[in-house]
């Protein structure tokens, strides 16, 4: 076999992957480098030629055990906008449906050596399990109830683009935290940077013992510089679920009305939105709704992302020794 | 109503070691013959009979251990179990008994299956092995198995193990007919609208990670529940893998009313917390999850006054295909057989949490009370039941591979204090 020059050149060992799996991983410097990173990159979208080479001859997959549309599309788009290749695998239409397991289908994509793996699946640690047995770094793009890390950064990128400085402002969470991976991972990144978060929503949708302020009174979000809301999953309203009555009593007691927001009170929505559930249509649509920036955001904020692990500085892999073990 | 294959009876000399029998009031530098099976002799200076000597200088002799709560796994996956590896992975770990839960494929709720499992014992068994019987057919907690014809085959008692009975009438009638056969019911005690979808106990650790929640109150209602009737009815009831502070209250309560109740607690629930899954470890998932601090001290406090008489490993073999697999998707269960004593002595009675009798008692006099087994002891006359173990040698889970056809237990990598050197069962030496 003949030996190339350049693999005796190599470090003798490589450094530690890096991942973006949780929030809870990271520094609030990763978040500030993370940040900066994202506004850099923004810049170079208002040039006439949006394409940078930064990652050229980087293979990023994408794989989507759900269906999304902003957060796929976006983390396609970074890719694409950095000069990667790209993959795209969808649970539909794959192996999966025949019933192939998640170890199986990572090691079989990891055996055309991806830079970067994206993923997005319905249960807790899928992206951890990934990690540990592929030689990818590994970006969540959501994981079941628990993280979509890079919800929360795009989300701190636009509480600071349009609001200024994050340290001191108040953001009302309202909706159903249970279910909500969004909201375990903005909790996180806003205490991270100095936000104080307040929860709302009614008793069986907010978690018991998570460390936050928690109230059922919708009156609590006047207090807030941001009342961000969560989506409302028609699956939870199904009849015998009984978190809620009905989803007209829940509109009633728990909706977003232009009546229950101050003047100058900003809005966000992860998306996708129930227009006429949790939010009004009039609120969506109106000036202090940050929605669309937020969709803006998510492609400058992912570009960070996919540049930062192949390049910046260290990012946590907590939870990836276990997994290794499993 | 244990079974085991034929073995030679054992003709030894130990010689050297502190023989610790608790409950026979036993702690010296004893030395004990063992002839053709049976402990003969017991003195500070015995004849070897030319018998082989087992040199145990700084080693202890106890009885060996019983647990009344394993999953063999067999009929139906034997994939992760049989009645031989699984009675194999006891030996390793110093037990003389084993009591085999019915939820295999079928359910252990017919003659036939039973007598099937028997028969296994008999051939392949390596320590004697004791059979439950469903409570009822199928688990399906709609019928009541024919209990008389069960425990005439030798059922030691009825559990519907793995899956709770959620009738209440249901379980009045099953404590009713139970009470004919002399057998204690073994309860699986959960509120399933309660537990319903949770993977992890409900507190901060799932609230974080976002987990459905199994909270405390699904066993502890489950739990006042079966001790109301037992109480009312006068049944006999065991209460399997305790695991909430609020369910040992009620056993307390329950045993001081005067209910014929016992309990058991598992190694995992009294060393681990819920904390241990922010690892995302599938190894750590079982039924009745880990809780909090507070219910892992509750528990350990029931122990240590014998409220909980028993420590049983729920041994729950499963495929490491299955265990590869995010959390959530995972099976509940882990393995135990092979780590039980290592990991309590290493972490409750060496920090001095737990004194070490106690714990020799709770592994051994107190499942084999329960369930009317025959007391493993250190006495002449008695069948030669007993451990030699080594409380100053390290070793490392999953360095030797587990007798156990399965490997999820949540030890592997772990370093722990406290070896199996001798294990004799029945009679006959089944490890060394």
């Amino acid at each position: 076999m003949i030996r190339l020059v350049t693999d005796d050149l190599r470090p003798p060992t490589d450094p530690p992957r890096r991942h973006l799996l949780s929030v809870a991983d990271l520094t609030r410097d990763d978040v500030e480098r993370l940040l900066g990173t994202a506004r850099t990159f923004a810049a170079s979208l208002d040039r006439h030629v949006k394409k940078l080479p930064t990652l050229k001859g980087h293979l990023i997959v994408n794989l989507f055990y759900e269906s999304s549309t902003r957060t796929s599309s976006s983390f396609e788009l970074a890719a694409k906008r950095l000069s990667a290749d790209t993959l795209n695998v969808k649970s539909t239409g794959s192996s999966v449906d025949k019933g192939e397991s998640l170890k199986d289908t990572a090691l079989t994509l990891g055996a055309y050596d991806p830079d970067i793996i994206v993923i997005r699946h319905p249960q807790i640690g899928a992206p951890q399990l990934v990690a540990a047995v592929t030689d990818a770094h590994v970006v969540n793009a959501g994981d079941g109830k628990h993280q979509h890390p890079t919800q929360a950064l795009l989300d701190l990128y636009t509480l600071r683009e349009e609001l200024g400085a994050l340290e001191g402002l108040h953001v009302a969470i309202v909706g159903d935290v249970l279910h909500s991976r969004v909201a375990r991972s903005l909790l996180q990144a806003l205490a991270l940077v100095g936000v104080r978060a307040t929860l709302v929503g009614p008793p069986a949708l907010l978690p018991r013992e998570l460390p936050a302020e928690a109230t059922s009174d919708i009156d609590a979000i006047r207090d807030a510089d941001v009342v961000y809301v969560l989506r409302m999953q028609n699956e939870r309203m199904e009849p015998g679920a009984n978190y809620v009555p009905s989803l007209r009593e829940y509109t009633a007691r728990w909706g977003i009305t232009p009546e229950r927001l101050r003047p100058g009170q900003k809005v966000m929505h992860p998306g996708p939105m129930n227009r006429g559930v949790e939010i009004d249509p009039s609120v969506a649509d109106s000036p202090d709704s940050l929605i669309v920036k937020q969709v803006r955001s998510g492609l400058v904020v992912r570009m960070a992302v996919l540049y930062d692990v192949l390049t910046g500085g260290p990012v946590g892999v907590q939870a990836l020794a276990a997994a290794e073990v499993a | 109503m244990l079974w085991q294959q034929d073995l030679p009876g054992a003709d030894l000399v130990i010689r050297g070691a502190r023989v610790l029998d608790p409950v026979e009031g036993i702690d010296a530098r004893l030395e004990v013959r063992i002839d053709d099976g049976e402990i003969v002799e017991i003195a500070e200076r015995v004849d070897t009979n030319e018998h082989r000597v087992v040199e145990a200088d700084g080693l202890v002799l106890a009885p060996a251990f019983v647990d009344p709560h394993v999953h063999l796994r067999t009929p139906g996956r034997e994939d992760e179990e049989t009645v031989a590896s699984g009675t194999a992975a006891a030996a390793a770990g110093g037990y003389c008994a084993i009591l085999a839960m019915p939820n295999t494929d079928p359910v252990v709720d017919s003659a036939a299956t039973l007598g099937a499992l028997v028969e296994s014992a008999r051939r392949e068994a390596a320590v004697p092995t004791g059979f439950l019987a469903a409570i009822t057919r199928g688990q399906r907690g709609e019928e009541l198995t024919e209990m008389g014809e069960l425990a005439d085959i030798g059922a030691v008692a009825f559990s519907d193990d793995g899956v709770p009975v959620a009738s209440a009438g249901l379980m009045r009638r099953a404590l009713q007919y139970a009470s004919t056969t002399d057998r204690p019911l073994a309860l699986h005690c959960e509120e399933p609208t309660l537990s319903h979808g949770g993977h992890v106990h409900e507190g901060r650790v799932a609230a974080e990670l976002g987990f459905a929640g199994y909270p405390s109150v699904a066993e502890s209602v489950a739990v006042e529940r079966d001790l109301s009737l037992a109480g009312y009815e006068g049944g006999r009831v065991h209460v399997l893998h305790l695991s909430a502070a609020e369910s040992v209250g009620a056993l307390r309560r329950a045993r001081e009313a005067g209910v014929a109740a016992s309990g058991e607690a598992t190694p995992h629930h009294l060393v681990l917390t819920d904390d241990a899954v922010r690892s995302l470890d599938p190894n750590v998932k079982m039924n009745p999850p880990l809780r909090a601090e507070q219910d892992r001290l509750a528990l350990l406090d029931a122990v240590r006054d014998g409220t909980i008489e028993a420590v049983a490993t729920d041994h729950a073999p499963h495929a490491a295909h299955e265990k590869e697999v995010p959390f959530e998707a995972a099976p509940f269960g882990v393995t135990g057989l092979e780590t039980a004593f290592a990991v309590l002595y290493t972490h409750l009675v060496k920090p001095g949490l737990l004194p070490l009798e106690t714990l020799l008692e709770r592994m051994s006099a107190g499942p084999a009370r329960i369930f009317g087994l025959d007391r493993p002891r250190v006495a002449t006359g008695a069948r030669a039941n007993l451990v030699l173990l080594d409380l100053d040698r390290d070793w490392t889970v999953g360095e030797q591979p587990f007798r156990s056809r399965s490997g999820n237990s949540w030890l592997l990598g772990s370093t722990l204090n406290g070896t199996v050197q001798l294990t004799v069962a029945g009679g006959g030496v089944v490890h060394e």
